[in-house]
């Protein structure tokens, strides 16, 4: 009790902290827009946006209402072009500085979210006042009613999670295309400084071979040997390219065992624990294989270490994979483009690292890609066999009691038809009992009707809620 | 009498090379086969000399090939098996070696080139011997480096230990790093003694220590 009675000076309080903010603001707004004083645009953003912020944190806490923040993300630092200068449009500036403001000036100008919170901080104080009272009288449901207003404006809409996830999908596209491309180009360039020259001085060695044979027969033998030694290099050369595209021994038995080969090739001394119950597929197999392997040889090379425990399990239908080092830690992830690497790796599967690394190690890598395994509760999906039964039941029964027994019978009693009493239970029973078995037929039927269709809904929610909880 | 040889391999010039190979060095052939069954229900019901396989082979292509060796193994213990492979993995060798028996090779598909030594190889699994790509050796090797016995071997020590690893006997090591023989069994005794190992003159079991020994040490 006394922690409601304490919210409504708060309540109060915060009302004329936004009404007097929504004054300033739409000053602000008018001198900006109307006069052209767009550097005040952002400073009124940066004074709405707290006061939102801290809206929807009071909402969540007050009633367990989870408001999340629909921002669009915040655009990436200008970066110079190739010539040193920051671009934008048609003009190019010496400084980041113009380019940065610019940026920022269109991301909250074109965000929908800043007006939805404006409009917001219009109305709020008035809704506040108004829950006051309600506040005092009916505590819970009160909140839960003022929180869902402030996510009815402050919360995702559609449309801006939508938003937000096409750019999301647009940046990872264009990373794994990009690191597609990058991957290429490796292949393209050890091919053709590796395998490719050594089949050339292969074929000129053949050539000579082919003119000495006749005049020097010793020195041809000796040019064929090393034309032998040629081809084996040349292979050696191709097996370290394969093993760079896609290692033999991932594609022969699976994630687990390739680990366990990573393992036993390191010279850390590894050891493997996988619990999978399935295997996922090749594209993912080979992102975490290649991230396993480039964090131990990071282990090795940076960290000093001697140790490393590899575990692969599954948390739902993800795949998480941890890889902890007893090395001297302190690994920085803005420092080595391997983290990053890998990074951009997973990212193509909206897989995500967590670094640990503290001074001292140990150092422990958590990576986690999600939905890449069948989940466990796929048998749920189907209803249980008495549910279907009930529900093809209902559909099968319900017009009984509503047309027939309910809707006829009372048309035939409202027309004065009560003589042709048919199959119309209703009207063999006594006059004062007809019109209420009448009301209670429509209802049975009506119920089943709704029965039958809210039983297979209520299941499909639960599936879903389960989906979402894994 | 000829060894009597079996080769399951899914390329047709690659086989048709080994049977040339093996026949012109006085083998006989008594199956060719190219998938995975097919080599399972030849080395259970041929028992040959000699095995030479594909690691991988139809219908998976997966690793078919060593899975229908290690299976004809299990039924028949110490049936003699050459895998050959476009890469080798030390995964692989020490699932070959698990069972202890010898009989074992897995050699790199480049190793054919040199025909004597693949020869060699051949006829030594075929007596029970075994036969291990130097670069599985040293991937062993390598990973192992760091470890304490090891590396109290002096570099000769090391090489006429790699040496052993692939399978060779004395005599072999000694042609190969131009030692005379005496001097061999002079380093094997002492590696022997620095990595705590019984010293035995049988060539096979010698082999089959080190390796379990180097396997082990992980």
């Amino acid at each position: 009790m006394l922690r409601t009675l304490a919210r409504i000076p708060v309540v109060v309080f915060f009302a004329a902290v936004e009404a007097a903010t929504f004054l300033v603001a739409f000053c602000l707004g008018i001198l900006a827009i109307g006069l052209g004083m767009v550097f005040l645009f952002p400073p009124m953003v940066g004074m709405v946006r707290p006061l939102a912020d801290r809206a929807r944190r009071q909402a969540r806490a007050w009633s367990g209402i989870e408001v999340a923040p629909p921002y669009l993300p915040e655009p990436p630092p200008p970066r110079p072009g190739p010539d040193g200068w920051y671009r934008v449009d048609r003009t190019l500036y010496r400084t980041p500085r113009y380019p940065a403001w610019h940026s920022r000036f269109r991301w909250l100008l074109r965000d929908p979210a800043t007006w939805r919170d404006l409009l917001w901080l219009m109305l709020d104080p008035l809704a506040k006042l108004l829950a006051v009272p309600f506040l005092l009288v009916l505590p819970g449901p009160a909140a839960r009613a003022y929180a869902l207003w402030v996510r009815l404006l402050l919360g995702h809409t559609t449309a801006s999670r939508l938003a937000g996830r096409v750019q999301h999908l647009t940046q990872v596209r264009s990373i794994a295309v990009d690191s597609q491309a990058a991957e290429m180009r490796r292949i393209e360039r050890d091919l053709h400084d590796g395998a490719q020259a050594r089949l050339v001085a292969l074929g000129m060695t053949l050539g000579a071979v082919e003119q000495l044979v006749d005049r020097d027969p010793a020195a041809a033998k000796a040019l064929l040997a090393k034309a032998r030694e040629a081809s084996a290099e040349a292979l050696t050369e191709l097996r370290r390219v394969v093993r760079g595209i896609h290692p033999p021994v991932l594609a022969e038995r699976g994630l687990a065992d390739a680990v366990r080969a990573l393992a036993m090739d390191s010279p850390l001394r590894v050891s493997v624990e996988v619990d999978l119950p399935h295997r996922t597929e090749p594209p993912v197999e080979a992102a975490v294989y290649f991230a396993v392997s480039e964090l131990l040889s990071n282990a090795a090379r940076h960290g000093g270490a001697t140790q490393a425990l590899v575990d692969i399990s599954h948390n739902g239908s993800a795949l998480r994979v941890t890889v902890t080092d007893d090395g001297a830690g302190g690994a920085d992830p803005a420092q080595g483009s391997g983290l990053y690497g890998i990074e951009r790796r997973l990212a193509a599967f909206d897989g995500v690292l967590a670094l640990h690394s503290p001074p001292g190690g140990p150092t422990t890598v958590t990576m986690e890609i999600p939905g890449v395994l069948p989940t466990p509760w796929h048998g749920m999906k189907k209803m249980p066999r008495w549910k279907t039964a009930l529900v093809l039941g209902l559909w099968a029964t319900a017009w009984c009691p509503l047309f027939p027994q309910g809707l006829v019978a009372a048309c035939f009693k409202i027309f004065n038809a009560e003589h042709i009493r048919s199959w119309f239970l209703a009207l063999y029973l006594p006059p004062a009992w007809q019109w209420p078995t009448i009301a209670f037929m429509i209802t049975l039927g009506v119920i089943m009707y709704a029965f039958a269709l809210l039983l297979p809904a209520a299941h499909t929610d639960e599936v879903e809620r389960c989906r979402f909880a894994s | 009498m000829p060894v009597r040889v079996l080769i399951a391999e899914d390329l047709y010039l690659l086989r048709d090379g080994l049977v040339h190979l093996l026949q012109a060095h006085g083998c006989t052939v008594v199956a060719a086969v190219e998938s995975g069954p097919e080599l399972l229900r030849g080395l259970v019901e041929l028992r040959p000399d000699v095995s030479i396989v594909d690691v991988r082979l139809p219908p998976t292509f997966t690793d078919e090939g060593l899975q229908a060796a290690l299976e004809a193994r299990k039924r028949v213990p110490g049936l003699p098996i050459l895998v050959l492979s476009q890469h080798v993995e030390q995964l692989y060798a020490r699932e070959l070696l698990a069972d202890g028996s010898g009989g074992v090779g897995y050699l790199l598909k480049d190793r054919v080139f040199n025909a004597s030594q693949f020869m060699e190889a051949v006829h030594r699994v075929a007596d029970g011997g075994t036969a291990m790509d130097p670069e599985v050796i040293a991937k062993l090797l390598a990973s192992n480096s760091r470890h304490e016995p090891l590396g109290r071997l002096t570099p000769r020590e090391r090489e006429v230990l790699a040496a052993m690893a692939e399978g060779r006997s004395n005599a072999a090591i000694s042609q190969r790093l131009y030692l005379s023989e005496s001097a061999v069994a002079k380093h094997t005794a002492s590696i022997f003694a620095k990595l705590d190992l019984a010293p035995s003159d049988d060539d096979n079991r010698r082999v089959l220590a080190v390796l379990a020994y180097l396997n082990a040490v992980k």
